[in-house]
C-alpha cells in the first residue's frame, strides 16, 4: 500500500515512545489474557461438569462425612443409574509444596460413573486387584515423571499418627473433555479403609451420582434430600456443575474480582494509548495541515491516525498474546495443581486480538477526529 | 497581465471579484479584506506586500482554497472555488495549487524524495512513474542528489527547493509562495528567487506570493500592496482599488 511507509515512518518518530507504547500494550494484553485463562480455569470445573450427574455431600458441609450404607439408599431411588462414594486421603508426596487432589474410589463404580475419565483396561484389572493400586491423572504422572509401575509413597497425618501409605501406580487416566482434570490421584477403597481408625469407619465423604437421564435431577435430588431429612447426617444434593461452582465460591467471588481487575487493565490501557496518540498528533499538527493543505482529505487523516493507533495495538497485542503463548504453560505447570489447568484457548486469543483492535481504535478515534477537524489556516499560523 | 479593476476579458486564469474575508474575535467583527478585485493570467508572477494584519496571508488563503471568503467570488481556470465543498476543495487543491511555505514545512521522517512524492499519492501514478515525475521535480530544484537525504541532512535553503519540488511535482495551475525566503539568508534567499524566476521564464508557471522583502518583490512581474484589506498596485495611485472598480 502506498501510504503505508509514510504510516510506518510516522511511528518511528520517536522510538523509545514508541517502544514503551508498545511495551505496555504487551504487558496489558499479557495480563488481560492470563486473567481470561484463570477466570476459565475457575469456571471450567462448571462447564466440563457432567449433566446427568449429581453430587450428594453432608448438608453441614463437604469435609463432614456421611454414613457409607447411604449408597444403598441412593441406588434404590428411580432414576439413579449408577452411584459412586469417594473421599478426600490429603496426603503430601515428598513435600507439602507437592500439592494434588487425592481420591478415595470405589472400583466397583468409579468407572461407570466419571464416564470421561478413561484407563486402560489392562491398566483397570490391575488396579482393581491390587490393593495397593494407584491411578494418577496424565499430567500428574507427567508433572512428577511418574511412570506405571512406580511406587509412590504419600505421608498422611489425617488418620492416626502420621505414616507413610505406599502404592504402585498400576494405571494412568486421561480426560476424553478438553481441558478436562487430569490432575487427580485415586487410590483403593479397601486399602484406605483397612488403615483408618475404627471410628471413622463406615463413611464416605461424598456420593457423585449417574443419573438415567439429565431429566430426573431435581426429582433425584429432592428425593435423596427428603430421604435423609431429620437424620444425624443430612445430605445436599446438586447438580454436578452446581456443585464446582459453590466449589469455587468457596475461594470467594474469584471471577467478579478477576473482571474487575480485567476491566481496570482494559481501561487503563485505553488513557495510556489515547494519552500517546494524542500527544503524537498534537506534535504534527502542522505536517497535517501541509498534508491537507496539499490535497489529503479529512477522512485520510482520519485513517492516518486510525492506522497508525492500530498498527501499534497489533503490534503491542501480538506480542503481549505471544507471551502469553509462551508464559501460560510454564506458570501452569508451575501452579502444582493449586488452580484447575490453565487452557488458553483460541477463543481467548481471538478475544485479545479483537481487544486490542478495539483499543487501538477507540485510543486513536478521539485524536483522529480531532485532526480530521483541524482548520488547515489556523494548523499552519501555529507552525 | 495582472489586473485590480475587475474589468478584466473572460481569460485571465485566477479571477477574484468582491471579495470580502471577515473574522470575529470575542464578539468583535475584523474585516481583513475588502472588496477585493484581481485578475492574474497564466505565468504572471504577482508579488503581494503589506504590513502585518494587511491580509496578505488571508488572501493567499482563500486563492488555495484553504479559506473561504464572507463574500465574493474566486475562480480559477474556469472553476468557481468560493461554493465548493470542503470535500471538492481538497481534490480542487491537489490538482491546482502547489503551496510554498515559510517554514517549509516538510515532514521531517521522510527523505526529500519522499516528501516530493507526497501530492503524488493522490493520483493514479504507478510506483515507476511516481518515480520519474519525483526525480524530475528534484532536478529542476538543483537536489537530484540528495533525494534520500532527510530534512535535517539539509540546509535551509536547501530545505525550501525541495519544498519547491513538492509543490511543482503534480505540475499544479498554480503556486502560492507565503514568504518563501523568509527564514533564509541572503544568499539562499537569492537562489530560491532564481530558482522562482526560472520556474516562471523556463517553464511558465503562474506565481502568486507574499514577501515583506522589497528585493524579492522586486523579482516579481507585478507588486501589489496590501493595507487594510485594500488592493493597490504599486507605483499607481495609492487610491484603494474596491469591487466593481477604482474609486
Amino acid at each position: 500500500m502506498k501510504y503505508s511507509r509514510l504510516i510506518f515512518a510516522n511511528l518511528f518518530r520517536k522510538k523509545i515512545r514508541l517502544i514503551l507504547t508498545i511495551g505496555s500494550f504487551a504487558v496489558a494484553l499479557f495480563l488481560f489474557t492470563f486473567l481470561a485463562v484463570v477466570k476459565g480455569a475457575f469456571s471450567r470445573g462448571t462447564e466440563l461438569a457432567g449433566a446427568d450427574r449429581l453430587v450428594v455431600i453432608n448438608r453441614v458441609g463437604l469435609i463432614n462425612t456421611m454414613p457409607l450404607a447411604y449408597g444403598d439408599k441412593i441406588r434404590q431411588i428411580k432414576g439413579v443409574m449408577f452411584a459412586t462414594h469417594n473421599n478426600w486421603f490429603g496426603g503430601v508426596y515428598q513435600d507439602e509444596k507437592n500439592f494434588f487432589p487425592q481420591f478415595v474410589i470405589d472400583p466397583e463404580n468409579q468407572r461407570k460413573v466419571m464416564t470421561e475419565m478413561r484407563v486402560p483396561d489392562d491398566q483397570w484389572k490391575n488396579f482393581v486387584s491390587d490393593r495397593q493400586g494407584a491411578i494418577a491423572g496424565r499430567n500428574l504422572a507427567k508433572r512428577f515423571k511418574w511412570k506405571v509401575g512406580d511406587r509412590i509413597p504419600l505421608q498422611n497425618a489425617l488418620y492416626g499418627p502420621t505414616k507413610t501409605w505406599e502404592f504402585n501406580l498400576d494405571g494412568i487416566y486421561t480426560n476424553d473433555k478438553e481441558g478436562g482434570d487430569e490432575s487427580q490421584f485415586w487410590l483403593q477403597w479397601d486399602y484406605f479403609y483397612e488403615n483408618i481408625p475404627q471410628q471413622i469407619k463406615g463413611q464416605a465423604g461424598w456420593w457423585v451420582l449417574k443419573l438415567d437421564s439429565p431429566d430426573d435431577a431435581v426429582r433425584v435430588g429432592k428425593a435423596i434430600d427428603d430421604g435423609f431429612a431429620n437424620s444425624s447426617y443430612e445430605t445436599k444434593t446438586e447438580t454436578e456443575s452446581a456443585f464446582q461452582a459453590g466449589f469455587a465460591k468457596q475461594l470467594g467471588n474469584i471471577q467478579a474480582l478477576i473482571t474487575t481487575i480485567g476491566s481496570v487493565v482494559f481501561f487503563t490501557l485505553l488513557l495510556v494509548t489515547g494519552n500517546t496518540m494524542a500527544i503524537s498528533i498534537r506534535e504534527r499538527t502542522g505536517e497535517l495541515a501541509v498534508l491537507k493543505a496539499i490535497g489529503f482529505t479529512d477522512r485520510f487523516v482520519l485513517f492516518f491516525v486510525l492506522s497508525e493507533s492500530l498498527v501499534i495495538a497489533l503490534i503491542g497485542g501480538l506480542l503481549g498474546l505471544g507471551l502469553a503463548i509462551l508464559a501460560i504453560p510454564v506458570v501452569g505447570a508451575n501452579l502444582n495443581g493449586l488452580l484447575p489447568p490453565l487452557l488458553l484457548s483460541a477463543t481467548a486469543l481471538g478475544l485479545g486480538v479483537v481487544l486490542a483492535v478495539l483499543v487501538g481504535v477507540a485510543s486513536g478515534l478521539l485524536p483522529g477526529l480531532g485532526a480530521m477537524r483541524l482548520r488547515v489556516v489556523d494548523a499552519l499560523r501555529r507552525v | 497581465m495582472i489586473r485590480v479593476d475587475g474589468r478584466s476579458d473572460s481569460s485571465s486564469l485566477i479571477k477574484v471579484r468582491g471579495i470580502n474575508k471577515t473574522y470575529s474575535r470575542g464578539g468583535e467583527k475584523i474585516q481583513v479584506l475588502q472588496g477585493l478585485n484581481l485578475d492574474v493570467d497564466k505565468g504572471d508572477f504577482v508579488a503581494f506586500m503589506g504590513p502585518s494584519g494587511s491580509g496578505k496571508t488571508t488572501l493567499l488563503n482563500l486563492l488555495g482554497g484553504l479559506d473561504v471568503p464572507s463574500a465574493g467570488s474566486i475562480t480559477v481556470d474556469g472553476d468557481e472555488i468560493t461554493h465548493m465543498s470542503a470535500s471538492k476543495l481538497t481534490h480542487w487543491r491537489a490538482r491546482h495549487v502547489g503551496f510554498i511555505f515559510q517554514m517549509y514545512n516538510l515532514i521531517p521522517v521522510l527523505t526529500a524524495f519522499q516528501n516530493v512524492e507526497l501530492p503524488l499519492l493522490l493520483t493514479k501514478l504507478s510506483k515507476s512513474e511516481r518515480r520519474k515525475h519525483v526525480e524530475t521535480a528534484l532536478s529542476v530544484v538543483g537536489l537530484a542528489d540528495r533525494m534520500n537525504h532527510y530534512p535535517r541532512q539539509l540546509s535551509g535553503g536547501q530545505e525550501q527547493r525541495v519544498t519547491i519540488a513538492r509543490a511543482i511535482v503534480s505540475d499544479p495551475t498554480f503556486l502560492l509562495c507565503d514568504e518563501p525566503t523568509g527564514d533564509l539568508d541572503r544568499k539562499s534567499a537569492d537562489e530560491i528567487m532564481a530558482l522562482i524566476d526560472e520556474l516562471v521564464g523556463k517553464h511558465n508557471k503562474t506565481i502568486l506570493m507574499v514577501t515583506h522583502d522589497a528585493l524579492v518583490a522586486a523579482r516579481a512581474h507585478t507588486t501589489l500592496h496590501l493595507d487594510k484589506g485594500v488592493l493597490i498596485e504599486a507605483g499607481k495611485s495609492a487610491q484603494p482599488v474596491l469591487a466593481g472598480g477604482a474609486v
